[in-house]
């Protein structure tokens, strides 16, 4: 009986013990952002690998999701003779949920695992202590790179993810549809609400981006140095990131439009 | 570590999609084309039922938007709703009398505010109140009238 008590304390005691390292990791990397703004290229250059390199993944899942929507949207609202609705479903759908959220979670799966795999790699191989010795502070030169590029990165997706839905959307609404393009539009403007909906699409865009790289580098920093512990990390940071996005999106979408 | 020209010419191009993105979804999707800031004039009137009309609902003169519904309060003295519109700046000459009624766009549609001119010489500024209200439809009065006055014609 009391081992159980004994394993769950250990549990819960290991859970806190990484939730505080992670926070002390978290203000770490806070520190030495002033050397990366000095150092831009290194900034540049993971904004390649994280944002660039995701592009087309965004982008194509963001038209097939705008189109699925349109086409589903389209078999209800029209037993309701409301086809005229169907961009303000699509463009409402898109910028406050999903255009956040499945980037995230594509973004989870894309770059996320792609960060710890390597920051974990660089650590089993010994290249982090290797920079330590030549008074070079890996937290600086490596992890901050990252995670600001992870965090300027995801608004930017989310943005084109929800963007690209809406056109798709109108590919399938106005073109296979055949619903009025006028109506379409103008519809959406009248309904979507700038501060209400864009903004706070992309205040969720950016808590996920700071989210999601933050588990990932945490993750690549603390992973245990062997190829095991590594691939477990990296299985840790797509489990954790996709956990943390939906509870948080629950939270967020709580707290924005809870009290509509 | 060395980064060439063409992955910073890259990075270049996804941020300025991003911005593009960024500019199409407030301008072609949102309603930021349409408002014109806080720069307007409000006004009150109280009608005897608001119906189902919410805060933002528009406010319509001969079937142009010139403001919005900003707060719709209950007045607990008159048991009447206090309804405040912003009406835009450039709409300055509006009629002191107009009259204020609460109309619903097609059949299902949402509620929005109809005003319609008055002949007064004075025109409506900050805090002025309309007299002249007419209360939203309710579906239901309108049915049990017709159902009432049917019956009362076979007797």
């Amino acid at each position: 009986m009391l081992s159980y008590f004994q394993r769950l304390g250990a549990t819960s005691l290991g859970m806190f013990e990484r939730l505080g390292r992670g926070s002390v990791f978290f203000v770490n990397i806070l520190l030495s952002i002033p050397s990366v703004i000095v150092r831009p290229r290194l900034l540049i250059a993971q904004i390649y690998f994280v944002g660039v390199l995701s592009f087309s993944l965004i982008v194509i899942s963001g038209l097939f999701v705008g189109m699925v929507i349109a086409l589903q949207g389209f078999y209800t609202l029209s037993d309701f003779g409301a086809e005229g609705m169907l961009g303000v479903m699509v463009a409402a759908s898109l910028i406050r949920e999903l255009g956040p959220v499945v980037s995230a979670l594509l973004f989870a799966g894309r770059a996320g695992s792609a960060l710890t795999a390597e920051i974990g790699l660089m650590k089993a191989t010994e290249q982090l202590s290797g920079m330590e010795m030549m008074a070079v502070d890996p937290v600086a030169r490596i992890m901050a790179p990252r995670f600001l590029a992870g965090l300027i990165s995801m608004p930017i997706l989310a943005t084109l993810f929800s963007a690209v839905g809406v056109m798709g959307g109108y590919f399938i609404g106005v073109g296979l549809l055949g619903i009025d393009e006028g109506g379409y539009w103008s519809q959406m403007q009248a309904k979507i609400d700038f501060s209400q909906d864009v903004v706070n699409g992309l205040i969720k865009s950016v808590i996920f981006g700071w989210v999601v790289t933050w588990i990932a580098v945490f993750e690549g920093h603390d992973a245990i140095p062997t190829s095991e512990g590594v691939s477990r990390a990296t299985t840790r940071t797509v489990v954790h990131s996709a956990f943390a996005i939906l509870l948080l999106d629950f939270i967020l979408t709580a707290l924005m439009f809870g009290d509509i | 570590m060395h980064i060439s020209r063409s992955i910073e010419i890259l990075v270049g191009f996804f941020v300025a999609l991003g911005f593009v993105a960024m500019f199409f979804l407030s301008m072609e999707v949102s309603n930021l084309s349409s408002v014109n800031g806080d720069d307007g004039y409000d006004i009150t009137a109280s009608f005897e039922n608001v119906g189902s009309l919410k805060v933002r609902a528009p406010v319509a003169m001969a079937g142009v938007n010139v403001g919005r519904v900003t707060a719709i309060n209950f007045d607990p003295e008159t048991f009447e709703a206090v309804v405040t519109m912003s009406i835009e700046a450039r709409y300055n000459q509006l009629p002191s009398d107009s009259n204020a009624s609460i109309l619903t766009a097609g059949l299902l549609g949402e509620q929005y505010v109809g005003l319609e001119p008055g002949g007064e010489e004075e025109v409506l500024e900050e805090g002025s109140e309309l007299e002249l209200t007419q209360s939203a439809l309710v579906l239901e009065q309108i049915i049990g009238q017709f159902l009432f006055s049917s019956e009362s014609e076979e007797e």
